[in-house]
């Protein structure tokens, strides 16, 4: 491999592991706070894309679309959350199955919306063009998509530690229990955290759309790598959501190029690994 | 515009209820009439009636653009020319393959079994097409019409008696054309990208074993599975210090990605880029901007061909669905062309397969969207190739326009036929690199070096 393919691989790793932080913070808040598998998170990310392209397609620019999917999906998180999850707290077999059928029904309702034919839409105008970057000619959208993911991280990280809202989060992970006996208002702690991670999961998919297109099973495959950075990042943990979404990118893009043929088993391998020997994962806390 | 296939199917759908009651109904009074029948007049078999077609394709899934762009041209043909052939009525029933084979399979069998089709038309993808070829050929009695699988053996080496090309092409044989062509451009170094999976196989195949029979050389092969959602690792690997062009085979939504990339990453303009046929087709073309103009491909089909066969075609498909029509497009069109043509010649009478198949084989088309077209002994269709390039139309829509055409090719090219099907079907494991190694293997001038 020559240094220039390890530069360019390096990058595409981390503008994928960018865009999969995006997902999967909120995806792993949710797992972490409320011990929900939201199998809609995926659902969450192509809706969110689609509704990106409605706005475009309405004339709204890329920001528009952006701020719009980010909106709907986030309301949408919300009246899910308020309306059906609540009425199952507790219960992790219906929680997943009402997840499930959700994105059944998402995924359906897309289909006969925005129909089957695969969507890339257009990047912003700021955003455009290429750039020379240690020798090699590379995207501005992808440096673009990792320079917001450093951002998101950067105001997570703020919340997660700067913040009392944060710091019941970080409670509430360790011990929910101990946390709602205090006093504090757990549900509306669990409705945000909820809203939140739908909310990115809707930009996700704007970015995504760009990024990878959208279409018909797009939720199905951005979530099976999410659930990978959730089990190689660990439950709820902030700093493994980072290392698993960075790491997750990088075996992707290097295991396409290297093995190709044994990209999907580099992927998986790994969290196989990291459920045997460590199941709270690389930063999680064992239960 | 996704929803036009629904429609259209739950519209077939309606029709031929309605149609089955009516045929019911005519049945009835059929009956009473034969009692007061003049003797000596011919009985009705299974020369009348209409003749049922299932059609199968992909309007879902990666390839769903072109799916629903197939549907459109075989619904286009008889609205333009009426349903109705040498006094029979042509009734379509349409299913969704998905572009998956299990799901084709599937929906083949339904077709069949419950609907009774006695004629199928697909489907897309070569994996399909040889899922469906294998039960075709254990329901001998059902006609398949093949206007878009192109996989190879089809007409080489496992043809099926009853899967005829119709309107069709082998997936080699633009690219025969076009490894030849690129050795003439003065390039010696190529590097490859092809979609891992038969079809890209073949595409990958063709190009190479003509081109490295020139004498030039593969420096790298990448093969990207179908459905990749992300190019940038593959293109990372193409250095355009190392090549003289890359040749590149996508399809479906991943020739959207590739070629966005393509540009992203500054290769374009940096390195030439040798299309195959799916990869800068019109049904992608439509979603994509200037990065694909000034791009090269190899195809059998060029929607801005200057002939009026083409042209005729183009704009009464514009008319009606409001698209540029694409080579699936082309292919249902021709399909149905091919078909009627064949029901025609055989005066409506689909009661004796065999004898049908045979007229089936025998239509020769003075001229098509794609141009003339014939079969070969083999089954495999002779036909036009172009070199396309792709340009903006005044209406700001990307077209490929012709600026080289190559008449009647074979789906053996220069090579010897015998000689040609004594090797496996090109594959990642053989694409023809050192093959052949003298010139007994070439039917016509030896194109080896000494």
């Amino acid at each position: 491999m020559s240094g220039r393919e390890f530069v360019l691989h390096t990058l595409n790793g981390f503008s994928l592991g960018a865009l999969l932080f995006l997902l999967s913070s909120g995806f792993q808040l949710i797992f972490g706070l409320m011990r929900i598998v939201n199998l809609a998170h995926g659902s969450f990310y192509l809706v969110g894309g689609y509704v990106g392209l409605t706005v475009l397609i309405a004339g709204g620019n890329f920001w528009m679309a952006l701020v719009a999917a980010a909106l709907a999906i986030g309301v949408t998180g919300l009246i899910v959350e308020r309306t059906l999850l609540r009425r199952l707290r507790g219960q992790p077999m219906p929680e997943v199955l009402l997840t499930v059928g959700l994105s059944l029904i998402a995924a359906d309702l897309s289909l006969a919306r925005w129909g089957g034919d695969p969507i890339l839409l257009p990047r912003p105008e700021l955003l455009r063009g290429t750039v020379e970057l240690g020798g090699v000619t590379y995207p501005v959208f992808r440096i673009g998509v990792f320079g917001l993911g450093l951002l998101v991280v950067g105001l997570m990280w703020l919340l997660h530690t700067r913040t009392r809202i944060g710091a019941i989060v970080r409670a509430g992970v360790d011990d929910r229990e101990m946390v709602a006996a205090l006093g504090i208002n757990v549900e509306a702690i669990f409705t945000g955290a909820f809203t939140l991670g739908a909310l990115l999961a809707g930009v996700a998919g704007v970015i995504g759309g760009v990024f990878l297109s959208l279409y018909p099973g797009a939720d199905g495959e951005i979530l099976l790598y999410g659930l990978v950075v959730v089990i190689l990042g660990g439950l709820g943990s902030l700093p493994g959501a980072v290392v698993g979404s960075l790491l997750v990118g990088l075996i992707d893009a290097f295991g396409r190029a290297m093995v190709p043929s044994l990209s999907y088993f580099l992927l998986f391998a790994p969290m196989a690994l990291i459920l045997i020997f460590r199941p709270h994962g690389l930063f999680g806390k064992p239960d | 515009m996704q929803l036009k296939p629904v429609e259209k199917e739950v519209r077939v759908r309606a029709t031929r209820t309605r149609r089955q009651a009516i045929v019911g109904l005519v049945g009835v009074i059929a009956i009473f009439a034969a009692a007061c029948q003049a003797p000596g007049e011919e009985e009705s078999g299974e020369s009348e009636g209409p003749i049922t077609v299932g059609v199968l394709t992909p309007t879902t899934g990666t390839v769903a653009a072109a799916g629903t762009d197939m549907l459109n041209g075989w619904n286009l043909y008889w609205e333009l020319n009426g349903d109705e052939v040498a006094g029979r009525t042509i009734e379509s029933i349409h299913e969704d393959t998905a572009g998956d084979p299990q799901t084709g399979l599937q929906k083949a069998r339904k077709l069949v079994d419950q609907d009774n089709v006695q004629v199928t038309v697909g489907p897309l993808l070569a994996n399909v097409g040889y899922a469906i070829a294998e039960y075709l050929e254990t329901q001998p009695d059902v006609i398949g019409l093949n206007p878009v699988a192109s996989a190879d053996d089809l007409s080489q080496r496992t043809p099926v008696e009853n899967f005829v090309r119709t309107g069709g092409w082998q997936s080699s044989t633009p690219h025969h054309v076009a490894g030849d062509w690129a050795f003439d451009q003065g390039y010696e170094r190529v590097i490859t990208l092809c979609q891992d999976y038969a079809f890209g196989h073949e595409v990958c195949g063709g190009f190479t074993n003509t081109f490295t029979d020139r004498g030039g050389t593969i420096v790298k092969k990448l093969w990207a599975p179908l459905g990749s959602s992300d190019y940038s690792s593959y293109l990372a690997q193409i250095n355009p210090g190392q090549a003289d062009a890359v040749f590149m085979l996508t399809v479906g939504a991943d020739s959207g990605r590739v070629i966005k990339q393509w540009e992203d990453f500054g290769l374009k303009g940096e390195i030439p880029l040798i299309a195959g046929e799916t990869t800068l087709e019109q049904s992608l073309l439509r979603a994509m901007g200037d990065e694909a103009v000034g791009l090269q491909s190899f195809g059998h089909y060029a929607e801005g061909r200057d002939s009026s066969a083409t042209q005729d075609f183009v704009e009464a498909y514009q008319e009606e669905y409001d698209d540029v029509p694409s080579y699936y497009s082309c292919a249902l069109y021709t399909g149905a062309q091919w078909f009627a043509q064949a029901v025609e010649d055989a005066e409506g009478d689909l009661s004796d397969t065999q004898a049908f198949l045979d007229t089936l084989r025998s239509v020769e088309l003075e001229d098509s969207c794609f141009g003339p077209m014939a079969l070969d002994e083999h089954g495999g269709t002779i036909m036009n190739v172009y070199l396309r390039e792709v340009e903006k139309d005044e209406e700001g829509r990307l077209v490929n326009r012709p600026i080289e055409e190559f008449n009647d090719v074979s789906q053996f090219y220069w090579y010897d036929p015998e000689a040609f099907l004594d090797q496996p079907v090109y594959s990642r494991e053989y694409l023809g690199e050192d093959w052949p190694t003298s010139c007994d293997a070439f039917a016509e001038d030896c194109p080896l070096e000494e």
